[in-house]
């Protein structure tokens, strides 16, 4: 004290133009006693200074941290007191008070140091400084602060967190608070109990900051030892060789502990060799015998002997050595009753998130099977109904989605703009496919085959004619703005709006079919002229109009499944070969002549396109191949699909 | 039929003189290319155009596989040049090993201590397998090493593949467009899986520097390129032979009946599933070896080769060039591949409309895609019915008579003769 009251006395004699500054005002005590640390500014030794300015409780502190941070803080040298201060100019500081904030005055800054804390510190500093913000009264300031915890939480935020809470008013940031809280107790809860409970609160929470918090508790170590130890700590067993662990990093695990000799790559093992090379020999060996893999561990093993290079294991050594030990792993997260609640509670949440995966699944499998739906109930109407092979449709489905691309050239207005595309897209394909109905398919309805080769022809010409007018690179198609984002209904589900609607086209379309076919004057003509033409036509039908409809009605629902796919794909002059086959096998897997079987078929290859992505992930080349393989199989088991027709029928 | 109409004890040949002719014009051709080449002759053909000449001759045979299973048998087979494909990586594999090993064995042979066998396969897998980031050998590269072994696989790996697709999809009766999709759908599968680069097969990289022959190095592309297409040439003729005996027995009259009406030949006892799996497995060994001569020639195999788009290509070829007649394969392949290379060469020259300038590179797929069409609709027997032109051959006059089922039936064109 007296060395305060001496200070105090040697500021109002010495330095007179500053006036009286409240010197022993608690917040310059606690700073007066971390004075060395302070002006020392080392990332190592400033830990206490934070600490007790933080945990000291007085309303300064944060005021004096924050200042600090912000490289405002400055030490007085004639005085000896901390200020915080405001630079004028150059030269001159305005200076003010850390205990009211009160203004001192304006100084020549000759005598005052300024305290510059490194990025190091600044960050503890920030991290301190989180307990004050977590009741500030400004809302972003305490959403900031809790975002700050979650980046990087520390023992101290614990205590701070749960202070702040009974103040909390927004009901949105309690919860957050409240869940923070739980998940801090988790890692630095007091007690284990109090740990075990945490974590038992978390059961079945899909949350990723849950088994963020969950992992490390049951992070384990690989250890080897003669025999295992009877520990609480000890996890699972592992045999060298197995899946889990390699019989190398078995053995490269027992040389760390010095358990055994180590071994030699074939690289060292060659380098030795080259370098022990005396007139032609090798340890009495002549080099050039080395050409095998055991000459050279011989010609080692004498070099070993002669003391030369050091011995290292020999084969059966590492067998012998991986034979005496046992590999297990020792829990070093948490006391073991912890793990064992950790542990407990992730193998509930990872069952939980298995379940959600696959429902996240089954809604892809879902809207891949919509897109394959689309594509193909075109070709169900042309190849199912009527019997034509039309290889081109796929460049129908191309044709439709350039056309969005075209009218969005033309209307800036993306929901405008797929408005006027749907129909235009439809407009277009059934044009062409009317033209191409009359000019070459209706020669060659006795003759599948040629028909087939003949819409080959049409469907390279096509390609090569987009190619030419579009050019190679993909043009983008795009969703209005209500299509974007997705629908997220936890970590682990989520569907984007744009597959939604994709979904809910396929549907429209489904039904549209149904009751064009089924309630329909169309419809009916349609049934008919398939079935039996002549007779149909004994009944005032006339085939060749309505065969010309309906290829054009299958064309152009291909267009408006090009403007779907186009939107959610990009649009290429090969798009349309990218679906052709799969299209084909949809409409055979289901049942020709079908629509509810092109329904089941599409769901069929889209989920199993999707199981088997599951299955061997991040390889969609992969997955397609195994389902083409798949589809070929099942052909054998039933030849005319899921849903075949019968009697009748069957033959037309 | 031919067959009735002469006794059997007549050599092939002299039923047949369209094989004779076409043995001769082979011969001719194959005379003439090398006079004018480079390697042997007076150097007007340059190597390249002699490569060009002789990939040809192998798409020439593999045609007439084509136009055996689908111009005969009535199976259109979307699937050949998958087959192709696979005669063309299992003579590649070899290659690039034999090639690569020799290098490495170079390379090491510097080193102090001599090389053993492991690093020797090491250096040799690194160098191959490098650029898809392995370094190992996966199984199938096992009989790399073996020339033998590989000639073997050659025609063992598309033969079994089409015995067990074949024998899978007969045995279902899958006909028709069914089977054409299906056979679509395997080749797709098949380069879908090439593609990938866990595949062992260097994925979209493909095999590469097939045309360097393996401790040959010293000898020019000039003399390589005609010994190649030596053996193209020598490979056309004796499958040329081997389809005309084929077609030309009992074994051709079932298969022929088959493409006609399945149903009645099945009636009459005949196993018409045999049949059709033995047309199609040695169809698929013809493309096989057909593969094993064109890409040495052409230099790189990648999967983009046995995409669904080369078989159908190949259907084009046959259909241009007349189906159902062996020399009309040959015709429609050499015509249309060597139109093609002209066009997409750059050498056709651009014409100009005033507003528009066609230029054929970029046109030229679709001049074909409608010639197709057309020979499709107005000219089913292609250029090979030119020759029916040329012989005065007229189509019998059946009063207008019913011709029986028509399932995709080459009824009219077969009634005709």
């Amino acid at each position: 004290m007296l060395r305060f009251v001496a200070i105090f006395l040697a500021c109002l004699t010495v330095s007179l133009p500053v006036p009286a500054q409240q010197a022993d005002a608690p917040i310059q005590q606690v700073l007066q006693s971390h004075r060395d640390i302070l002006l020392e500014s080392s990332r190592r030794t400033i830990g206490p200074a934070i600490d007790t300015l933080a945990n000291s409780g007085l309303p300064a502190a944060q005021d004096v941290l924050e200042r600090w941070q912000t490289k405002d803080m400055w030490f007085n040298e004639d005085s000896g007191l901390f200020v915080y201060a405001e630079e004028i100019d150059r030269d001159t500081l305005r200076i003010f008070d850390f205990a009211n904030g009160s203004e001192i005055g304006i100084v020549p800054d000759d005598d005052f140091d300024q305290l510059k804390p490194n990025s190091g510190i600044r960050s503890m500093i920030g991290t301190a400084l989180v307990q004050f913000q977590l009741s500030d009264p400004d809302r972003d300031t305490r959403v900031a602060a809790l975002n700050a915890i979650e980046r990087g939480a520390e023992k101290s935020h614990l205590a701070a967190l749960r202070d702040s809470i009974p103040t909390e008013s927004d009901e949105a940031l309690l919860q957050r608070k409240m869940r923070l809280e739980r998940l801090l107790t988790i890692r630095f809860g007091e007690t284990d109990a109090a740990r075990i409970e945490a974590i038992k609160s978390f059961a079945g929470d899909l949350g990723v900051d849950v088994r963020a918090a969950l992992n490390p508790l049951v992070a384990v170590r690989l250890e080897a030892a003669a025999a295992l130890p009877d520990a609480p700590d000890i996890g699972r067993t592992l045999v060298p060789g197995s899946e889990a662990l390699s019989r190398h990093d078995a053995y490269a695990l027992l040389v760390d502990d010095g358990l055994a000799k180590p071994r030699i790559s074939r690289d060292n093992q060659r380098t030795a060799l080259i370098e022990n090379i005396e007139d032609g020999q090798v340890a009495g060996i002549r080099v050039a015998t080395l050409d095998s893999q055991s000459a050279r561990d011989l010609a080692y093993a004498a070099l070993a002997e002669q003391g030369t290079v050091d011995a290292v294991a020999t084969a059966a050594e590492v067998e012998e050595r991986l034979a005496n030990h046992v590999f297990y792993e020792r829990y070093i997260g948490a006391p073991p009753e912890v793990v064992a609640a950790a542990q407990l509670a992730l193998g509930a949440i990872e069952n939980k998130v298995a379940v959600n995966r696959a429902f996240d699944l089954g809604l892809d499998a879902l809207s891949l099977a919509s897109i394959y739906f689309l594509a193909a109930i075109g070709l169900a109407i042309t190849f199912g109904v009527m019997g034509v092979i039309n290889m081109a449709h796929g460049e129908f489905i191309m044709m439709g989605a350039y056309t969005g691309y075209v009218v969005q050239l033309f209307i800036p207005d993306y929901t405008l703009s797929i408005m006027v595309a749907i129909p235009l897209a439809f407009a277009v394909t059934f044009g062409a496919g009317v033209a191409m109905e009359r000019l070459v398919i209706r020669w060659l309805y006795h003759r599948p085959l040629e028909t087939l080769l003949a819409t080959f022809g049409i469907s390279i010409a096509l390609q090569q004619i987009a190619k030419n007018i579009f050019g190679t690179q993909a043009r983008p198609l795009t969703a209005p703005g209500w299509l974007d984002g997705s629908w997220v209904i936890n970590d682990i589900v989520s569907i984007s709006y744009i597959r939604i609607a994709i979904f809910g086209l396929a549907l429209l379309f489904l039904a549209l079919i149904l009751f064009v076919m089924n309630r329909t004057r169309l419809g009916l003509e349609v049934r008919a002229v398939t079935q039996n033409p002549r007779m149909a036509a004994s009944m005032g039908i006339n085939p060749d109009k309505i065969n010309m409809l309906t290829f054009g009605f299958g064309s152009g629902i291909a267009g408006i499944a090009g403007v779907a796919i186009g939107l959610y794909a990009k649009v290429t002059s090969e798009m349309g070969s990218d679906y052709i086959v799969q299209s084909f096998m949809t409409v055979v897997v289901g049942g020709v002549g079908n629509i509810w079987g092109t329904l089941l078929g599409a769901t069929m290859v889209g989920t199993l396109q999707k199981g088997i992505e599951w299955l061997n992930p991040s390889n969609t080349l992969a997955a397609q191949t195994y389902m083409i393989l798949f589809v070929i199989l099942f052909i054998q088991f039933r030849p005319r699909g899921i849903i075949a027709l019968k009697g009748r029928a069957a033959e037309a | 039929m031919t067959d009735a109409a002469f006794p059997r004890r007549q050599p092939i040949a002299l039923r047949f003189p369209s094989v004779m002719i076409f043995l001769a014009i082979l011969a001719l051709f194959t005379v003439g290319v090398t006079i004018l080449s480079e390697g042997f002759g007076i150097g007007v053909i340059s190597t390249s155009f002699v490569k060009t000449l002789g990939k040809t001759l192998c798409l020439c045979l593999v045609a007439l596989a084509m136009d055996l299973v689908w111009g005969y048998c009535g199976i259109l087979s979307l699937g050949h040049m998958a087959f192709f494909g696979l005669g063309g990586y299992a003579i590649g594999m070899w290659l690039m090993y034999a090639r690569t090993e020799i290098i490495v064995l170079e390379s090491l042979a510097a080193a102090p201590l001599p090389p053993t066998p492991q690093e020797v396969s090491d250096g040799i897998a690194s160098q191959i397998f490098g650029v898809v980031g392995a370094a190992e050998f996966p199984p199938i590269w096992a009989f790399a090493h073996s020339l033998p072994l590989q000639l073997a696989a050659v025609v063992l790996v598309p033969g079994l593949l089409a015995l067990v697709f074949g024998w899978l999809a007969f045995r279902s009766r899958v006909t028709g467009v069914y089977l054409s999709i299906l056979t679509q759908a395997m080749t797709l599968a098949l380069s879908l899986h090439l593609f990938q680069n866990d595949s062992g097969l260097r994925g979209n990289n493909g095999l590469s520097g097939l045309q360097n022959l393996p401790g040959q190095s010293d000898i020019s592309q000039d003399i390589v390129s005609l010994w190649f297409f030596w053996a193209s040439a020598v490979a056309l003729g004796l499958g040329y032979l081997l389809c005309a005996w084929v077609v030309s027995g009992k074994f051709g009259s079932v298969i022929r009946a088959i493409r006609d009406d399945e149903a009645r030949v099945r009636f009459l006892g005949y196993p018409v599933e045999a049949f059709k799996l033995a047309v199609f497995t040695l169809t698929a060994v013809i493309a096989g070896i057909a593969g094993a001569l064109y890409y040495p020639q052409a230099g790189i195999i990648n999967p983009a080769e046995v995409a669904p788009i080369a078989s159908i290509y190949l259907a084009v070829w046959v259909a241009i060039g007349g189906r159902g007649r062996l020399y009309g394969a040959v015709i429609g392949a050499a015509f249309v591949s060597l139109l093609s290379t002209w066009f997409t060469g750059g050498q056709a020259p651009d014409i100009g409309l005033g507003f528009y300038t066609i230029n054929w590179v970029d046109w030229w797929t679709v001049l074909l895609g409608l010639s197709f069409v057309c020979v499709t609709l107005f000219a089913p027997k292609g250029i090979g019915g030119l020759v029916d032109l040329l012989v005065d051959r007229h189509s019998l006059d059946r009063h207008g008579a019913d011709l029986g089922p028509d399932q995709g039936a080459l009824r009219e064109q077969e009634a005709e003769k």
